[in-house]
């Protein structure tokens, strides 16, 4: 492919202090791209993604997005260039409503109209927010509260969307539905989705490519439905 | 009845004895080394007398034995509580207003005096709500910018003969450098290591008020300040304006109470503004403020020079009432009061802390007689605040207005 990726890691290590998370891990996502990463508890999946948004900083390596180099990029400038999380565990804003988390989502953006033609577009996509969007983010469901957290990077028009466990602590019926809404959005809108997952099989299932990633290294790489047949993959993943 | 009651009898009793494992080392043990029993006895019995009615009170309305008395007392409450809220909000601002400004003609002088400690504490108390209510940053050395404003003032009174309200803008101004420059190591901090710091450098900042003899007189503090002065046109001579010095205090009072009240607008306005909505995003959740590109570090150190301000113009205002600033008005004391009028009333609430602020200054003047049971008092009101109120006597209506405001 002569494509440019959307976003490439290159040799990343990163860590908290003296704990070393990532020990040079290297990724590339195209351009309308489905991608999973795989990993047990530990292995540096929400690290990765922490280090891509500056959250966290790289040690050694290069995070590139467009080509760009974004180590130095502080965190909040990231939405601007098309580029958003969500994170692990929701983060939502609990004691704001959920009309202004989704506010809050467009913080960077000053163009009012399309703003609140957005935070319609988002009612659209998730009717439940819209019934409630008055209330306390906090009094939501989990996965209400997801959807919000989806709903709310949603209103930054990323162009990336890295998506932290979505499916955690969440009933299979609510997290098959957040998964296709997930797909929509990358069919539809033409969002790029890095999706970090421990439940393996509905994460391969929805990508179209796959890394596993143990103890901060990328130990596998290949198309989603390769990997999914992976005997190595189902049993250390997929329980069989 | 006897449910409830056995539901609750044993927490009494370990209560009631607890109580009195704290009464007795404090009346029965003497400085000479004897032992008594009896006042610790008699302390004890009375309050438990009382308390067991009000023991018994409780387990009877838990087992409903009250409710011919509680079902009318409540349903007299809902009404007030309904009839109250029938009036518009501006209809209780108005009513405020037309008390504030009448209330220096029928207060005397010691009302008006309290009064003007009132409203310098609302305009204190609203800055810290800025940065504690809003920007949910737990700062323990308010104070200090306080003491800045007001040295501020009182220097460029005493040394260059500067008028008030030339120095206004400085104080302000001052107090708001010394925010940032306070803020900017500080504020990568979070949670409680934030609040230990900015208490350190509230007291650095006393100290070096104490201890900077040739610029601010060390301990022995500022004598001969000012008041503020007024510029009143006068027509011998033709039309020219001279200057007074104001000696009356119901116009120190005017003053004061037009700075409070410009303190509660601009905090209004702040906190219905795409800044306050970062605040609040960052005081939720930091990390996710981040993440939806809001610049947490900027907006911290926003709110936390924007509360300075309100702080330093407050300061002008106290050096000019006392005419005498010394860096014993600025003690960690004070910043922990202005800290529990800001929880007592509501956190970011408004109304709330105006009426926290009455409470915790109006209500010890008032009751001078009982001056030495008032931290006893002032530390069990704060307890059972805390227990049955701990949002604030008013609490913010946070959830949903911004939004309904909107479509109103």
């Amino acid at each position: 492919m002569t494509t440019q990726p959307i976003l490439e890691l290159k040799n990343v290590h990163s860590g908290y202090g003296s704990i070393k998370a990532l020990k040079g891990v290297s990724l590339k996502v195209m351009p309308g791209e489905i991608v999973a990463i795989i990993g047990a508890n530990g292995a540096g999946k929400s690290t990765t993604l922490m280090t891509i948004c500056g959250i966290v900083h790289a040690e050694i390596g290069e995070v590139y997005y467009h080509g760009k180099l974004i180590n130095k990029v502080s965190a909040e400038k990231l939405p601007t260039m098309g580029l958003c999380q969500v994170p692990e565990g929701r983060r939502i804003f609990p004691r704001l409503s959920v009309e202004e988390n989704l506010i809050l989502g467009a913080f960077y953006r000053n163009d009012n109209d399309q703003i609140n033609k957005d935070i319609q577009q988002a009612y659209d996509l998730f009717p439940i927010l819209g019934e409630r969007s008055r209330q306390a983010g906090g009094t939501l469901s989990g996965g209400e509260q997801q959807m919000l957290a989806i709903a709310r990077a949603l209103m930054t028009k990323p162009k990336l969307l890295l998506l932290d466990e979505p499916s955690l602590g969440l009933a299979p019926i609510i997290v098959q539905q957040i998964f296709d809404i997930i797909s929509r959005i990358n069919r539809e809108d033409n969002v790029t989705v890095l999706l970090v997952e421990q439940n393996a099989n509905l994460a391969l299932q929805a990508a179209n490519r796959g890394y596993v990633i143990e103890t901060g290294e990328i130990t596998m790489e290949d198309k989603a439905d390769t990997l999914i047949k992976d005997p190595k993959i189902r049993e250390a993943y997929l329980g069989e | 009845m006897i449910q409830e009651f056995k539901k609750v009898w044993k927490q009494y009793t370990i209560g009631m004895l607890w109580l009195l494992g704290l009464l007795w080392p404090l009346l029965g043990i003497h400085p000479d080394g004897t032992l008594t029993f009896r006042t610790t006895m008699m302390v004890w019995s009375y309050i438990l007398a009382g308390s067991f009615v009000c023991f018994v009170i409780y387990v009877m309305k838990a087992g409903d034995s009250l409710k011919f008395i509680v079902d009318p007392v409540s349903r007299v409450v809902g009404n007030i509580r309904t009839a109250s809220s029938a009036l518009p909000t501006w209809v209780w601002i108005l009513a405020i207003l037309v008390f504030a400004l009448i209330y220096p003609q029928f207060a005397g002088r010691y009302g008006t005096d309290v009064a003007i400690s009132v409203l310098l504490y609302i305009c204190l108390g609203l800055g810290l709500n800025v940065v504690v209510g809003l920007a949910g940053m737990l700062d323990l050395g308010y104070i200090a910018f306080y003491g800045v404003g007001a040295y501020t003032y009182a220097i460029l009174n005493t040394t260059y003969g500067l008028g008030f309200w030339v120095c206004l803008p400085f104080s302000g101004a001052l107090a708001c450098v010394a925010g940032c420059i306070v803020g900017y190591p500080t504020l990568r901090m979070r949670g409680d290591y934030l609040a230990i710091v900015t208490l350190g450098f509230g007291e650095i900042i006393r100290l070096i008020l104490n201890n900077w003899m040739t610029m601010t007189n060390g301990p022995n503090g500022i004598l001969g300040v000012k008041s503020i002065g007024i510029f009143l046109p006068v027509f011998e001579n033709g039309f020219t304006f001279e200057h007074f010095w104001m000696k009356k205090l119901q116009l120190f009072y005017y003053f004061a109470l037009a700075l409070a009240i410009l303190a509660a607008i601009g905090v209004q306005r702040l906190n219905f503004s795409r800044v306050g909505r970062a605040w609040e995003s960052i005081r939720e959740d930091e990390t996710a403020a981040e993440l939806m590109g809001v610049n947490t570090f900027m907006y911290k150190l926003l709110a936390y020079a924007m509360g300075a301000v309100f702080a330093g113009l407050a300061g002008a205002f106290f050096a000019a009432r006392m005419r005498f600033v010394s860096p014993e008005s600025f003690t960690f004391l004070e910043s922990a009061m202005v800290l529990c009028m800001v929880v007592l009333g509501g956190m970011g609430s408004i109304p709330g802390i105006i009426l926290g602020v009455i409470a915790l200054i109006a209500l010890p003047e008032v009751f001078r007689e009982f001056e030495a049971y008032r931290m006893l008092i002032f530390g069990a009101t704060m307890i059972i605040m805390m227990l049955f109120r701990p949002a604030g006597l008013i609490p913010a209506k946070r959830v949903g207005t911004r939004s309904e405001e909107k479509e109103g």
